[in-house]
């Protein structure tokens, strides 16, 4: 369902991707690893339109969207999540998702009925808490959850979207090791329910060979390295260059 | 809704609210009208302030809008001069300009986008100061009693006016105003500005379009202000170039602040607050810039959410001790 297409972004000097071919199916669940630098957040600012690239092609669902705007790219149905958690600090954990819902709906310009009288969007926003387990904290603000409770909130978020695509950045970063598994246990499960195909951005290898159903090792810009886990990690060069073993 | 006891609340102030002249005397009920306009004029600031995230040292503009609409109908279409046409064209004015000077501002944020809404409200300033044999300059214009559905009010001195029929009229238009504005913060729309005040980044990637909710925001905003300002000339009775000036601007920001901009009804206290404050002030020192200055940095140090906020933690720690 996305097609990336000898795609190219350097800044400067930097080569943060440099010519990066990849093929997402539907409902397939991808790492991305790499060391610090190797362009794993650069190509996912691509896929969402946060950056423009120098040349080469994007397609999902089959639609040309490399210059497409963020907003375009939303609409076709590519979510994502942050690395730095983003949410409405101020709103409670149920208006974060209603939010997503009301704009997905195209209902945000109404103006005058408040938003509680929507019960149909407030019953599906509980429905998506329920399926991350988080609608008994859903009058709770951001401030008052742990942060593997903020990570879970940031991809209900982009899951009330109905995205077809999830690009998740790091998504268990700040979370407490023994939370980790937990996290990404309700995640994929929510993920696999629906079907929805997943890029992951992640570093810990334990997740990774965990969850994902392909790994794609990147370095200086390109894909060193491509297939199942345990294959990968095999891989003499990937083993030298991102863990750091020679053998 | 009317399980909510802040609708008991509200209702039970409407009522006290409807005796007021009654209770008054006409120089403290002239006063009380004062605050009324300004209330109305808070509520729209703050939809833009405490919302929406956007601070507007330049509010004066939109204000002096619906004033100068008033006026200057009065002064060259005298048979249009009637309340009910009045501020329907108030209204209008105001939109219009807050669309013009929206339209740039909202283009940026934080400190830059103060700065742009100042430069353009001193930009309306000037027009109004410089075109003399239009706006009158710093002479300003006088505004004379307005009709009302055919009612006239020739003969009738202004305070009797004011005391009267007026009051009510005012009353009701920060009702609804008051109820409009409710609605508007609550509603998905209002949800929408509060995504955007509390992050950007999110709220446009869940495909909300963040630079034209910032302008729905900068219009409804200006059109209360401008509302404010129209309804405010027939108490004063006449209107001067120094409404579109910065510092007006900048008494509608401090108001806002002394009541609390996070909190819904805070504007309202802050402009009632204002308005007795700077009068008594102004009537006992010279000095009365002092006396407001001085208010300002006790309030940023001791109370940052403002007299409502103060009073809405009390009542939480009351609340919790119970």
């Amino acid at each position: 369902m996305l097609t990336i297409d000898n795609l190219k972004k350097y800044f400067g000097f930097v080569k943060a991707v440099d010519h990066v071919n990849l093929e997402i199916k539907e409902g397939e669940i991808v790492s991305i690893i790499g060391t610090n630098g190797a362009g794993k957040t650069t190509l996912v600012n691509l896929i969402s339109g946060y950056i423009k690239p120098d040349s080469g092609r994007i397609l999902f669902l089959d639609k040309d969207i490399t210059y497409a705007s963020p907003y375009v790219r939303i609409k076709l149905g590519v979510g994502r999540s942050f690395q730095l958690i983003q949410l409405f600090t101020n709103s409670t954990v149920l208006d974060n998702v209603r939010i997503a819902l009301f704009s997905k709906y195209g209902m945000i310009r109404r103006g005058l009925l408040p938003a509680d009288r929507y019960s149909t969007v407030t019953d599906e926003a509980i429905k998506i808490l329920d399926s991350f387990s988080m609608s008994e904290k859903k009058n709770l603000t951001p401030k008052g959850l742990s942060e593997g409770d903020l990570k879970i909130l940031d991809i209900a978020i982009a899951f009330a979207l109905k995205s077809k695509l999830l690009l998740l950045d790091e998504p268990t970063s700040g979370v407490a090791t023994n939370d980790k598994f937990k996290v990404m246990d309700s995640i994929v499960k929510a993920i696999k329910k629906e079907g929805i195909s997943t890029l992951i951005i992640e570093h810990d290898m334990d997740i990774v060979s965990g969850y994902s159903d392909r790994v794609i090792v990147m370095h200086e810009g390109k894909i060193m390295a491509e297939g199942k886990p345990d294959e990968v990690m095999e891989n003499k060069e990937v083993k030298a260059t991102v863990f750091g073993i020679v053998s | 809704m009317s399980k909510n006891p802040r609708w008991i609340v509200y209702l039970l102030i409407f009522i006290v609210l409807l005796f007021i002249p009654r209770i008054l005397s006409i120089h403290d009920l002239m006063l009380f009208e004062y605050g009324i306009t300004f209330a109305i004029v808070g509520l729209g600031f703050n939809l833009l302030l405490g919302y929406t995230g956007l601070l507007s040292f330049g509010h004066g503009a939109y204000f002096a809008a619906g004033a100068y609409t008033v006026a200057m109908i009065g002064k060259y279409f005298p048979q249009a001069y009637s309340l009910e046409i009045l501020i329907p064209a108030a209204l209008f004015f105001s939109m219009v300009l807050s669309i013009i000077f929206g339209f740039v501002c909202v283009r940026h944020t934080k400190i830059f986008f103060s700065i742009l809404a100042l430069s353009l409200s001193m930009l309306l300033f000037a027009l109004l100061f410089k075109l003399y044999h239009i706006t009158g300059g710093s002479d300003g214009l006088r505004v004379p009693l307005p009709n009302l559905f055919g009612m006239s009010f020739k003969g009738i001195r202004r305070p009797e006016f004011l005391s009267g029929t007026y009051y009510y009229f005012l009353l009701g238009m920060f009702t609804v105003s008051f109820l409009v504005m409710k609605g508007i913060v609550g509603s998905p729309f209002g949800k929408a500005l509060q995504a955007i005040r509390d992050n950007e980044v999110r709220a446009e990637l869940i495909g909300i379009r963040v630079r034209r909710y910032r302008l729905y925001a900068f219009v409804i905003s200006g059109m209360f202000v401008g509302l404010g300002g129209a309804l405010w000339t027939f108490v004063n009775g006449h209107v001067t170039a120094d409404l579109s000036h910065w510092v007006f601007s900048g008494e509608i920001v401090y108001m806002t602040l002394l009541g609390g901009f996070g909190i819904f009804e805070g504007p309202i206290i802050g402009a009632m607050i204002f308005t007795y404050l700077k009068l008594y002030a102004m009537g006992n020192t010279q000095y009365w810039m002092f006396v407001i200055g001085g208010t300002l940095i006790v309030l940023v140090l001791l109370l940052p959410n403002g007299v409502a906020g103060a009073f809405s933690t009390l009542w939480s720690k009351i609340k919790k001790s119970d």
